[in-house]
């Protein structure tokens, strides 16, 4: 006789909403309204999946995700349950196998991924979806992050039996500026119809054709040309929508992919980028549902060219002579040389801008540098544009929230820096990554009346080009650093190559000038890293009272109210 | 109610029951309203809404009537799995999509008394309280869709459809939809997608069970045809005296379409389980055509399991002991073809005889499938084309022995992993016809290496495959 504890397993998990299942064996507890295709994975029993992606709806049409399922036989009435020693009621395996994404779990479930049921399913499945595929991966941009290539080697039989004429369908098909299609590398999961239609809301694909010549098309009329295209390619599992910009330009197993923040505008978008040797080959979304759910802009993702472009500065460039060309220098030559032309420069003259496009780490070493030097004038360039509606933030300044905390007051000085550079109360001028011809309102006259100019910046521009002294910066992928976007969080810049060339880093160049001017803080002069740069600011600012390199993670966190929100994120908030 | 003349041959055969056939081929009758009055239509209607709605459902209940469509479930329970405390409005959908091969009863009522179906809707629609519904008629009826619009416009002149029908307060509002030619069309969440102006992708179940979350997310009930005709009988005879008539679990008439090789093809309203197929394939149908013998039966539609005529079947006798009968035993009804291992689905019998090439049967059922699958799921999307490109290659002669065990093992691998139940209809046939035809599938082939490449595509790539040396 069994003898069930005394309080049962399916009360003790109701306690607290939650449901016991079985897998392989094992009991495990699962909140309720967990699908089995989550549950299984959470608890490391793969399920393969084509179709299921959990920011979509459901399809349930690859069928890939069969498992097998059992419940307790159901009770006869008039008979009471028989509980098991264990407190479980036996399990009756089902002859068909469910699909995983669409169902739930349910209390005293059982379900089996590694039985022959489901393996017999899985290979069937990937059979048949071979059967009519080009097998055509040693010319496809997906090969090594393809999902019909490894559930092949993970799930499949290694033999094909399919010796037919295979359908034909369109290839490469351009269906949008920025993505092609191949149809018949296709395994209609409408991952990408369901994207447009439910989270880019422009339902322009859609499914043509009967039968074996399914094959997703655009309305006619229409492209694909949403500034979120991009992401279908992304969460195309097999290689159908592949990228324009990426197109065979790298093997993706040879790229290294660091996960960083994008820059372009507040909201901080978390991306990976992709690099080999010192070359950004492309940038994708990295998912954080509090700030970028899995998806990006096209534009932003495709900002990344001035990376390794040609309008990098490489080196330090000097004009020694009035009219003179800029000639390239050393690093020590033309930080003496600056120091000395700081020395000279009276304050009261001289006006600083900086830019909410760096990092707090950055922004903080300038500020030591203009209170060594003693100025006042000091502002950042404000960037204000139109909000999308889904992720690009109004604010195109990725650290405004940043450069508030840190300098006070901005967007204010601007104007008064431009009259006083006009009336000429200002002769001299530090700008460090802007250009001031461009947002800020300057002309080229306004510089070239300058007494003095220097310019910290990484590319090539009409502000470095009136530059008496020019120090080659680098860009957000070259650097560490933290940035709080427009709700207040405070996120992480990873360095994803090595700075291009000479360049370096603002907050160094700056903690170097400051040394140069005979600062003797210590604690700003002795700072090895940009994590140690942010440990002296927690120190100083109380929103970043805690905070270290390591507590930020890989998702930030949130160290202001704002008020402001991203209207993806609250609509998909909204949707759960 | 006058006696009933029919046509000059189309008499129907003594042993058949007209019911729900009652009009059809009926000399003087045609589809207008006042035919139909005159002959008593609509009093049932005018009975049914003396009762109150769950009245009816229970009278539907306890008639054990068994949808028509193929599946046989019972109709009066699928009107009870409208969520209890249901806010949002109830649909009825008539599934007039009749496009089962072999099969050929509806496209008579809708043709020739289509008020009868309206009486048996309404009825219907009145038990679940629906205020809309839609018949769902194939794009291969335009006549019919005539028909049926003129017959509508009839129902709602005459007080029977609109506001406030026969003074009771109830509304309902029935329109015609016409589907675009696909058989997919005809599964019921497949349907509520072409009703919305989608592609006709099944829905998968769960969640999407019509009666829950069925046409633009609201409780639907999807019938067939001949299913709501036959609501109009329950009540018009009674629940308990509908049960008591035919087959103990599936009672009422049937409409059984005979097509192929018989002497007198045709459709045949017979009282379920009345007679076995011998009685009716030899004594209505007038048997074998002269000098040939029956081989093989498809008892329910083409998705149906094979039958062999001389195939041995084990049956039990009341006291329990064990005999042998042969296919023209089986009683015709649900259970009896179900327990040997075939489905009478939605009544449509094809038979062949002894001149008939198994493996071509198959392939033309294979071409039928590989068109028609929707493609929205892999298995059933890539493996009908595998399955008809096998047996084209069978036919032709340009088979090997282990493409038969292949051929077989595709359909395996489709049957039972797909969203809807199409996918069982396009495996079964394949599974049944190779298993009990083998040997004339074998008979095709000729040992040749299986993995030769069969296409002249596949030929040339191998080209670069083999070293020559």
């Amino acid at each position: 006789m069994s003898t069930p504890p005394a309080i049962l397993p399916k009360d003790a998990a109701a306690a607290e909403g939650k449901v016991n299942v079985q897998i392989n064996g094992k009991w495990y507890r699962f909140p309720k309204g967990t699908r089995i295709a989550d549950a299984c994975n959470s608890v490391g029993a793969h399920v393969p999946c084509f179709c299921y992606h959990p920011k979509l709806s459901i399809a349930g049409s690859c069928r890939m995700c069969l498992v097998e399922q059992g419940m307790p036989p159901r009770q006869a009435p008039g008979t009471t349950p028989q509980y098991g020693d264990d407190g479980y009621l036996p399990i009756s395996w089902m002859p068909r196998a469910v699909i995983a994404c669409a169902n739930t779990v349910a209390e005293n479930m059982g379900i089996r991924t590694t039985s022959k049921l489901t393996e017999e399913a899985r290979r069937g499945v990937l059979e048949f979806l071979l059967s009519n595929h080009p097998l055509d991966c040693p010319i496809c941009d997906q090969a090594g992050e393809c999902k019909l290539q490894e559930y092949t080697t993970d799930y499949g039989s290694g033999t094909h039996r399919f010796t037919e004429e295979k359908t034909k369908k369109g290839k490469n098909l351009s269906i949008g500026p920025r993505v092609n299609l191949d149809q018949e590398r296709c395994v209609l999961c409408r991952r990408c119809v369901r994207f447009m239609k439910e989270i880019a809301g422009q339902d322009v694909l859609g499914v043509v054709g009967r039968g074996t010549h399914n094959a997703i098309a655009c309305y006619p009329g229409t492209q694909l040309d949403s500034n979120y295209s991009m992401n279908v390619v992304d969460i195309c599992p097999v290689g159908a929508m592949t990228s324009k910009d990426f197109r065979f330009k790298m093997r993706v197993w040879f790229l290294k992919s660091t996960p960083t923040i994008d820059v372009n505008c507040g909201t901080g978008t978390n991306i990976n980028i992709w690099t080999r040797e010192q070359q950004v080959y492309r940038i994708t979304p990295r998912q954080n549902d509090a700030v970028n759910s899995c998806w990006m802009p096209d534009d932003h993702r495709l900002n990344y060219k001035f990376i390794n472009g040609p309008q990098r500065i490489t080196t330090p460039l000097v004009k020694t002579d009035a009219g003179a060309q800029q000639r390239p220098s050393t690093w020590d030559a033309t930080l003496g040389m600056v120091v000395e032309q700081l020395h000279r420069m009276a304050p009261s003259e001289t006006a600083l801008i900086c830019s909410a496009r760096m990092t707090n780490e950055e922004l903080y070493m300038v500020r030591a540098l203009s209170k060594q030097l003693g100025i006042t004038k000091m502002d950042i360039v404000p960037r204000k544009g139109e909000s999308d509606g889904m992720l690009v933030s109004e604010d195109r300044n990725p650290n405004s929230n940043g450069a508030k905390l840190i300098l006070g007051k901005t967007g204010a000085g601007l104007a008064n820096i431009r009259r006083g550079v006009r009336n000429n109360t200002i002769r001299f001028m530090i700008v460090l990554g802007e250009d001031l011809t461009e947002e800020a309102g300057f002309t080229a006259e306004d510089l070239a009346g300058l007494e003095y100019l220097l310019v910290v910046h990484h590319s090539e521009n009409a502000t470095t080009k009136a530059a008496d002294v020019v120090l080659p910066g680098v860009t957000f992928a070259e650097k560490y650093g933290t940035m709080i976007n427009v709700t207040g969080r405070i996120q992480r810049l990873n360095k994803a190559i090595e700075p291009i060339g000479d360049s370096r880093s603002d907050w160094e160049i700056c903690r170097n000038l400051s040394e140069g001017l005979g600062c003797d803080c210590v604690r700003v002069i002795a700072c090895p890293t940009p994590m140690s740069v942010l440990d002296e600011m927690a120190q100083e600012f109380e929103p970043l009272e805690g905070i270290t390199w390591g507590n930020i993670g890989n998702e930030g966190k949130v160290i202001m109210e704002t008020g402001v929100t991203i209207p993806l994120i609250e609509r998909e908030k909204a949707k759960k | 109610m006058s006696e009933i003349i029919y046509k000059p041959g189309r008499e129907p055969h003594p042993r058949e029951t007209r019911r729900i056939f009652r009009n059809i081929d009926r000399k003087g009758y045609d589809p207008s309203i006042k035919c139909f009055i005159k002959d008593g239509g609509y009093e049932t209607l005018k009975k049914a809404m003396e009762m109150e709605p769950a009245a009816v459902t229970e009278e539907v209940k306890k008639s054990g009537l068994r949808g028509r469509g193929g599946a046989g479930f019972p109709t009066g329970v699928k009107w009870t799995f409208i969520p209890k405390g249901n806010t949002k409005p109830v649909y009825v959908v008539c599934n007039c999509d009749e496009s089962e091969p072999g099969t050929f009863k509806d496209r008579f009522v809708v043709h020739q008394d289509p008020h009868q179906l309206i009486e048996g809707m309404i009825i219907a629609c009145y038990a679940v309280q629906a205020h809309f519904g839609v018949i769902y008629m194939r794009e291969e009826f335009p006549e019919a869709a005539k028909i049926m619009q003129k017959a509508l416009k009839e129902a709602e002149e005459a007080g029977f459809l609109g506001e406030n029908i026969l003074g009771k307060g109830y509304d309902l509002k029935i329109i015609l939809h016409r589907g675009a030619g696909a058989y997919i069309c005809g599964e019921e969440t497949g349907l509520i997608n072409s009703i919305e102006g989608l592609r006709p992708y099944p829905r998968i179940k769960p969640p999407f069970f019509p009666a829950a979350i069925g046409l633009y997310g609201c409780p639907t009930i999807v019938n067939n045809v001949e299913s709501l005709c036959q609501v109009r009988q329950v009540l018009m005879r009674g629940g308990e005296a509908y049960a008591a008539e035919g087959a103990q679990r599936s009672p009422g008439t049937r409409i059984i379409g005979v097509s192929g090789d018989v002497k007198r093809p045709g459709y045949y309203e017979i009282i379920s389980g009345s007679m076995t197929f011998g009685e009716l394939l030899y004594d209505v149908c007038g048997g074998p055509r002269r000098g040939r013998k029956f081989k093989a039966i498809i008892p329910g539609g083409a998705s149906a399991k094979v039958m062999r005529c001389d195939e041995v079947l084990k049956g039990r006798n009341s006291d329990g002991s064990v005999k042998q009968l042969s296919i023209f035993d089986v009683p015709l009804d649900l259970d009896s073809i179900a327990q040997h291992g075939s489905m009478s689905g939605s009544g449509g019998i094809i038979v062949m005889d002894d001149s008939r090439s198994m493996p071509k049967v198959l392939n033309n059922i294979n071409r039928f499938y590989a068109w028609e699958s929707c493609g929205q799921c892999s298995p059933c999307r890539e493996g009908n084309p595998w399955m008809l490109k096998l047996s084209t290659r069978i036919c032709e002669g340009k088979a090997s022995p282990e493409d038969v065990d292949l051929l077989k093992s595709v359909a395996d691998n489709i049957c039972g992993r797909t969203v809807c139940a199409f996918g069982e209809a396009c495996s079964w046939p394949t599974q049944a016809f190779t298993t009990k035809f083998r040997e004339e599938f074998l008979a095709l082939t000729k040992p040749i290496n299986a993995l030769k490449p069969h296409s002249a595509e596949a030929k040339e790539a191998r080209k670069f495959l083999t070293r020559e040396d």
